[in-house]
Order: C-alpha cells, then sequence, then structure tokens
C-alpha cells in the first residue's frame, strides 16, 4: 500500500501546486481589472527580463540555428537536397527551437532572479512590510513582473528566432556552399505567418509560465537563506520542466489552428 | 464638577488563538486598546508578543477568536479588504525591513507615492521632516545595505510616521539601539502621542522604555494576558512572575 500511497500523496501535492499557481494568476487578473498597474514599474521590468535577457537569448539563438543547418545539411547533403535546410531549419526554429530555448534560457536568468528577488524579500519582513504600507504584494511585485514578461517573451524569441535563421542562413550559404537564391526561396516558401504565430504564442504562454511558478516559490519561500536557495532553485527547475510539458500540449492544440506545412 | 468622558476603544481582541508548527502560541488572549493611549505589552522571547502585533494589522489570521479595530471585526478579512484598515495604522518592525532596493528617500517616500503623491518637491519636504524627527536628516541618498541596525530601525520609523496614522505598532522599537537614541525614540512615542493623539502599542523587553512610555501595560504569559494596568500598578505589583520579569530576574545559579 505504501508506494500507491506515496503516489496518491505525489498527486495531490501537485494539484495543490497548480491550485495555488492558479490562486496566484487570478490574484494577479483582479489586481489588473482593479487598475493596479504601475507603469514605472513594468517599464523596469521590462529592462531587467527583457533588455538585459538579450545578449543569453542571440547567443543561445545563433548557436541553435548554426549547429541544426549543420546537422541538417550534412543529412540532406547525402540526399542532395541541400537548398531544403532553410526551411527546415526556419520552420523548426519558429514551431520549437526557439521558443523552447529561449524560455528554457529566460526561466533560468529571469526565473531565478525573480524567485531569489522576492524570496530574501519574504524572508526579511519586506513583503509583510508591504502589506503594512496598504499595497498588496501581488499588485507590485507580480503584475508588472507578468506584464513585462507578457511584452519582453515574444519579443526575445523573436530575437532568438531571427538570429538562428540568420546564422544557419549564413553557415550554410558561406561555408557549406548551398546556393542563397534558393536557400532563400526554399525557405520563405515553406515558413509562414502561421508558424510566426505559434512561436510568438508559444513564448509568450512561457513566459506566463516562468512568472507564475518564480513569483509563487518566491513569495512562499521559507527558512531564510536555505530557503530562498532552495525557492530560486525549484523555480528554476520547476519552469524548465512545465516549458517542456506545456509545450508538448501546445503544439498539440496550435497545430490545429495553425497547421505545419499548409 | 467636571465628568471625563471614558475613553474610546480603538482596539479589542478577544480571545485569540493561534499555533505555529503546532505549538499554541497565543491561547485566548484578550486586550483592549483605549484611543490616544500608549500600551506597551511585555512578555519573555519567544512568548508570542510579535505575533499577537501580527494579528493587530492583519499580517497574520488567528485560528480562533477575533480583532477589533475600530469597531470593525479585521479577523477572516482578505487582503485587499485589509488595505483600507492598514491605512491607518503604521507598523515599525522588529529589523526594519526596509526596501533593500531603494534610496533611504525612496523607501520613507513610498507610502506616500503608493498612495498617489505626484509632487516631487512635497515629497522631499515630508522626507526630509520625517528624517529630521529621527535624527537621520542627511542620510536620504543612502541604501538601507550601508546603514546600522538602529539607523535602518530610525529609517523605518519614518517610513512609518510618514502618512501620519491614527494608531502605530512597534515591534521592538528601542532594541539593538544605544542608549540615547533609544531614550530619543521613547521621547517621540510620547510626542507623537501628545501632539497627534496616536494610538501606540508597543512590544519590548525594555523596561526603562516601558515606564517612560506606557499608559497601561500587559504582560503576556504562557499565551495569555497575565497582568493589564498602569505603570505604578506593575511597580507594585507583587506577584512573583511579574517581579521577575520587572527585576529580570532567572533565578539561575551563577
Amino acid at each position: 500500500m505504501a508506494p500507491a500511497r506515496y503516489v496518491g500523496d505525489l498527486l495531490l501535492s501537485f494539484a495543490r501546486y497548480l491550485g495555488d499557481l492558479a490562486l496566484l494568476a487570478a490574484e494577479t487578473m483582479r489586481g489588473i481589472f482593479h487598475g493596479e498597474v504601475r507603469p514605472r514599474l513594468v517599464v523596469q521590468q521590462i529592462y531587467e527580463v527583457g533588455f538585459r535577457s538579450q545578449l543569453v537569448v542571440l547567443i543561445t539563438g545563433a548557436f541553435t540555428g548554426a549547429v541544426f543547418a549543420t546537422q541538417t545539411y550534412f543529412q540532406f547533403h547525402r540526399l542532395q537536397m541541400d537548398t531544403a535546410v532553410g526551411p527546415v531549419v526556419s520552420v523548426s526554429m519558429f514551431r520549437e527551437l526557439g521558443p523552447v530555448l529561449c524560455g528554457l534560457m529566460v526561466a533560468g536568468r529571469v526565473g531565478a532572479a525573480m524567485s531569489a528577488e522576492l524570496g530574501t524579500m519574504k524572508v526579511t519582513e519586506q513583503l509583510d512590510a508591504l502589506r503594512a504600507l496598504a499595497v498588496h504584494p501581488v499588485d507590485y511585485l507580480v503584475i508588472p513582473r507578468f506584464l513585462a514578461m507578457l511584452i519582453s517573451m515574444p519579443l526575445l524569441v523573436a530575437e532568438c528566432i531571427g538570429v538562428g535563421i540568420l546564422a544557419a542562413y549564413l553557415l550554410t550559404t558561406q561555408v557549406l556552399g548551398v546556393s542563397e537564391a534558393y536557400y532563400l526561396h526554399n525557405m520563405l516558401h515553406f515558413t509562414g505567418g502561421r508558424d510566426v504565430a505559434m512561436g510568438l504564442i508559444k513564448g509568450m504562454v512561457f513566459g506566463v509560465v516562468i512568472v507564475f511558478v518564480s513569483c509563487h516559490q518566491g513569495l512562499n519561500a521559507r527558512e531564510g537563506a536555505v530557503g530562498v536557495g532552495r525557492a530560486t532553485t525549484e523555480a528554476v527547475v520547476i519552469g524548465s520542466l512545465f516549458i517542456l510539458v506545456v509545450n508538448f500540449f501546445l503544439t498539440m492544440t496550435l497545430n490545429i489552428f495553425f497547421p505545419a506545412g499548409k | 464638577m467636571t465628568t471625563h468622558a471614558k475613553p474610546r476603544e480603538i482596539i479589542a481582541v478577544d480571545n485569540l488563538v493561534q499555533t505555529i508548527g503546532g505549538q499554541e502560541i497565543l491561547r485566548g488572549f484578550s486586550l483592549k486598546v483605549y484611543e490616544g493611549e500608549t500600551l506597551v505589552l511585555l512578555g519573555r522571547s519567544g512568548g508570542g508578543k510579535s505575533v499577537f502585533l501580527r494579528h493587530l494589522i492583519g499580517l497574520m489570521q488567528p485560528v480562533d477568536g477575533t480583532v477589533t479595530f475600530n469597531g470593525q471585526n479585521i479577523s477572516g478579512l482578505q487582503e485587499r479588504d485589509l488595505a483600507r484598515v492598514r491605512r491607518s495604522m503604521g507598523m515599525l518592525f522588529q529589523n526594519g525591513a526596509l526596501f533593500d532596493s531603494m534610496t533611504v528617500a525612496d523607501n520613507v517616500a513610498f507610502p506616500l507615492r503608493e498612495r498617489g503623491e505626484t509632487d516631487e518637491v512635497l515629497i522631499a519636504s515630508k522626507v526630509q521632516t520625517a528624517l529630521q524627527m529621527v535624527d537621520l536628516h542627511g542620510h536620504q541618498a543612502k541604501m538601507p545595505v550601508n546603514l546600522s541596525g538602529g539607523m535602518r530601525k530610525r529609517v523605518a520609523l519614518a517610513r512609518a510616521l510618514i502618512n501620519e496614522p491614527r494608531c502605530m505598532l512597534y515591534d521592538e522599537p528601542t532594541a539593538g539601539l544605544d542608549p540615547i537614541v533609544a531614550d530619543s525614540i521613547d521621547l517621540l512615542i510620547r510626542r507623537l502621542q501628545r501632539k497627534l493623539g496616536v494610538t501606540s502599542i508597543v512590544v519590548t523587553h525594555d523596561m526603562k522604555s516601558t515606564f517612560t512610555i506606557a499608559d497601561h501595560v500587559a504582560l503576556l504569559h504562557e499565551g495569555r494576558c497575565y497582568f493589564y494596568g498602569t505603570c505604578d500598578q506593575l511597580r507594585a505589583s507583587t506577584d512573583p512572575v511579574i517581579r521577575d520579569f520587572v527585576e529580570g530576574r532567572s533565578h539561575e545559579e551563577p
């Protein structure tokens, strides 16, 4: 009975955790509808989570595009389908690699920072000080991060995809010797608005996942420095795993609205 | 012949019960605080004084019992409804709880900006007055990390007072301060009471401070209100628990 009970407890605590995330999301929405948006903080957060994540995202995108193009070229070259590298790389970057890798990098950089900052505020009573000053911590801390992520994440994903495709193009045409015209023609022929929409929607959803997971960990941190450390680690791990799982369901759902290759 | 109107109750705590980590910290604590008075709450470390104080401003919700502020039962209120109550209260936390991403001036100005004040000249002038009150004028640009514990506490006091609350809660306001600053904080609490009629609830171990500021004293012992009375009644008490606390006796062999 012990293993069954263990699994039961695990499922129960997971359901409770999802419930907590949903409550945090609901409180955030309630705050936004009450007009508790502080534009100055939103801009500050866009700088923190968006502007300052660019280097990480650009490097991730560039090297992913380049390495993916190389591997694809080696396989396709044997079939004499060199010019198919373009569409394969661009569609993959738009639909999967761009949003997922960008999401994972942002979960590491921004998610860790968010949970560490909020966790430190929690254990040093700064959250209680906010509440005592009649300011709802969700309004002051979560809403600006949520809105900043909603704005920044699609842009970061777009940058990641753009630079990935550019790196793949330069590598394939300048180093591996594939014809530029055919590469571009095939790429543009097989890549459409549906792929762009899918990438940007995924980016936005991953941004929301990162914000709520990280803020929830931070707001519920316990036991001093150890608690903050644990909250930060869990924010990155849970955030990253959620991105991978949510990505699967998003792919299945979004494929209905934006089918691949049509 | 003159008649004195009975002072109005501003806070009434009835039968408060709180459990933390399976341990019952408060076991039916009841207390009344009258408008305009300074009430000092004494008790041993870890006895639940700070926990009690947090219930008064809704930072903790009781397991049982009620907290009434200004005639309104605030236990069980939602966070957004509590904000209205908190606007007329201020709280000084034990370690100050300053926002460490902001300068001293921004910390003190925080309540003003949050209540919609946009006139930066007015904000700067109010911040200056508040910092002068706690003897910290000229430290506006410093970050909290560069302040000593005592200075941090005084900045937090300036932040709590800037919106002129009707009721102030102090969690060990003089702990960790040198005797001169501690005395100036005591006098400040007295001054606020006399000039602005601020009701104060002060949690402390400091007996000197207690006798300087208290109109009434309550002693929290084993989760209940063990003593309630004036400073004179406290001094005159022959109860061993009270005497031990007032005279600081542990009964241990040296």
